[in-house]
């Protein structure tokens, strides 16, 4: 095609505007040591309904880019960890991670529920609250220098089982979401269940072998397999109920070795460019008009929850041993939520079945995504006043003054 | 020799770390894509890293070889983290085996074992890669590579003394 159509030109224009928009955010949030994940959100909220500029042609353009993003999402979640690593880190890391849901996933569920709110609306808040940003928080252990520290892999450890829990989670919605008599909802979450783990054994015991046949040496087959690859699993699994983003994520628990190191830096920038339309769109469905009524309800609940996963970093690492100023940091740590908060509301706001989850989590995922960075680079100003007011007090008290 | 301690970071790579008789405690964070965080533990703070020096596989090669640590140990570790249930050991040769100063075909450990020597150590010199030829000598040292059974097997053969 030589001439483009006007629809096309106004597309171009429209989307050209939007990532040049993006990129500026992007580099402010850099500057300002943020996460870029609640200024995507923000662009969006400006540039949907009833946002400053509302968009036209791009929005079936974005939308589709949305979906993809959450595809490569969680597919590069799942190229993080290889099958060797998620059954190591939920030997170790069991009891961590069912303290972690149970404080983290009961405030949202209550909260939905107190709201007079459908139970799968208060399921998929609990689900909000429940998980933290590994994105984001990663992002952090590596700025913070805090990579090598032994209460790190306390925190990964929570990450990853909260990942598995996901995987289990998605197809539950799902299925409770189609709704119909209780017999076809336990068909169909048994269904989506049992193909998550077949799919999990195949990603533990032949992960080697899968990842032996996707490899090629030229990048352009590889980037073809695995994006082929992924959209079709993930189809397939939205097919059977058990939500695309789970089968992208199984896909890439499935590779590792060779294939998983080349496909995570092919897919990087892919995953750079669509998740960012992703959020966008989150932002985009949600009115700006309706965010300021849930304020109130997003604060407290952010304040509850950055609090509960304290409690959760603090009890899980002082069980490995780690000692105040590590526990504070944990916790501190693992209060960041973002990109899968988003997904889950995403998921939410697709079905339709209540009008205010995607303003109360735009809110509370703003809060704390720009919040839980900042409260994690205070854990060590704190425990440092922490330790030198306990040294004085031992000063004062000669007997504690002989124990050390 | 010191104690390592080997920490796996699930998404990351893994920690490797110990206690220097200086009292300081020093550790190496291994990416997965390569890269290689140098790490010094804080004095006070002892779970906090205090330091960083982030370096690529190159520079880190180099640190080590300027430290003159054997690197035919770190390269293994990127293998072994690739292939699980692969190990190394370094098995002396008495002056009593059967097989001091017998070539390495002669011992068929790969045949019986599955294990293969990758080095031979002899004094401050080594032999890497040894052909069906080389020569063992008594008190060489040799690094072997297989899985956990067949390294107690290889130990066994090379240890066998003269009937």
């Amino acid at each position: 095609m030589i001439a483009a159509s006007s629809g096309m030109a106004g597309l171009f224009v429209e989307l050209g505007c939007i990532l040049l928009g993006v990129a500026l955010l992007g580099r402010l949030a850099t500057r300002w040591g943020l996460p870029s994940v609640p200024l995507y959100l923000v662009a969006g909220l400006l540039i949907g309904d009833g946002g400053v500029v509302p968009i036209v042609p791009a929005r079936d353009f974005i939308q589709t880019g949305a979906e993809i993003g959450v595809i490569l999402l969680l597919l590069l979640l799942g190229l993080e960890y290889s099958g060797d690593e998620l059954m190591g880190a939920l030997r170790t890391g069991l009891p961590a991670g069912g303290v972690d849901l149970v404080l983290n996933f009961t405030p949202g569920l209550l909260a939905g529920v107190l709201l007079g709110w459908d139970v799968r609306a208060a399921l998929l808040l609990g689900g909000i609250t429940y998980i933290s940003s590994s994105g984001i928080i990663a992002q952090l252990l590596g700025d913070l220098g805090n990579l090598g520290n032994r209460e790190t892999p306390v925190i990964l450890a929570i990450l990853v089982t909260e990942d598995l829990v996901m995987a289990l989670y998605l197809p539950l919605m799902a299925g409770l979401l189609i709704g119909g008599s209780a017999v076809t909802i336990v068909l169909e979450i048994g269904v989506a269940l049992a193909v998550v783990a077949v799919a999990l054994a195949i990603a533990v015991f032949f992960g080697h072998r899968v990842s032996k046949l996707v490899f090629s040496r030229s990048n352009e087959h590889l980037l073809l397999t695995l994006l082929g690859l992924a959209l079709l699993v993930a189809g397939l699994a939205e097919q059977v109920q058990a939500s695309a983003a789970v089968g992208a994520f199984l896909v890439g628990i499935a590779l590792s070795g060779p294939a998983e190191h080349a496909a995570r830096q092919l897919l990087m920038p892919l995953k750079d460019l669509f998740a960012a339309l992703f959020f966008v769109f989150f932002g985009l469905q949600v009115d700006p008009g309706t965010l300021p009524p849930m304020l109130a309800v997003a604060a407290l609940l952010a304040v509850l929850t950055a609090a509960t996963k304290v409690a959760t970093g603090w009890w899980s690492s002082g069980r490995a041993g780690i000692s105040t100023p590590g526990r504070l940091r944990a916790g501190f740590t693992l209060i960041a939520r973002g990109e899968f908060s988003i997904v889950i509301a995403g998921i939410a706001v697709a079905e339709g079945i209540e009008s205010d989850i995607g303003p109360l989590a735009a809110a509370y995922v703003l809060m704390l995504a720009i919040g839980g960075p900042l409260a994690a680079k205070t854990a060590d100003p704190l425990s440092r006043r922490l330790v030198s007011r306990e040294r004085r007090r031992q000063v004062d008290s000669p007997v504690s003054r002989a124990d050390t | 020799m010191t104690e390592i301690a080997e920490t796996p970071l699930p998404g990351v790579g893994v920690r490797h770390d110990f206690a220097c008789d200086s009292n300081r405690r020093v550790g190496v964070v291994s990416h997965h894509s390569g890269r290689r965080d140098l790490i010094l533990y804080d004095r006070d703070d002892p779970d906090r890293v205090a330091e960083t020096v982030s370096m690529s596989s190159d520079e880190a090669r180099t640190l080590g070889a300027l430290l003159g640590g054997p690197s035919i140990v770190e390269r293994f570790d990127d293998l072994r983290q690739q292939i699980v249930g692969l190990e190394i050991a370094w098995l002396p040769i008495s002056s009593r085996s059967r097989l001091a100063g017998r070539p390495l075909g002669e011992s068929e450990l790969r045949t019986r074992t599955g294990v293969s020597i990758v080095a031979l150590l002899r004094g401050e010199t080594a032999i890497p890669a040894p052909g069906p030829d080389d020569v063992m000598r008594a008190h060489d040292v040799a690094v072997v590579v297989g899985t956990d059974d067949g390294i107690d097997e290889a130990a066994r053969i090379l240890s066998a003394p003269s009937s």
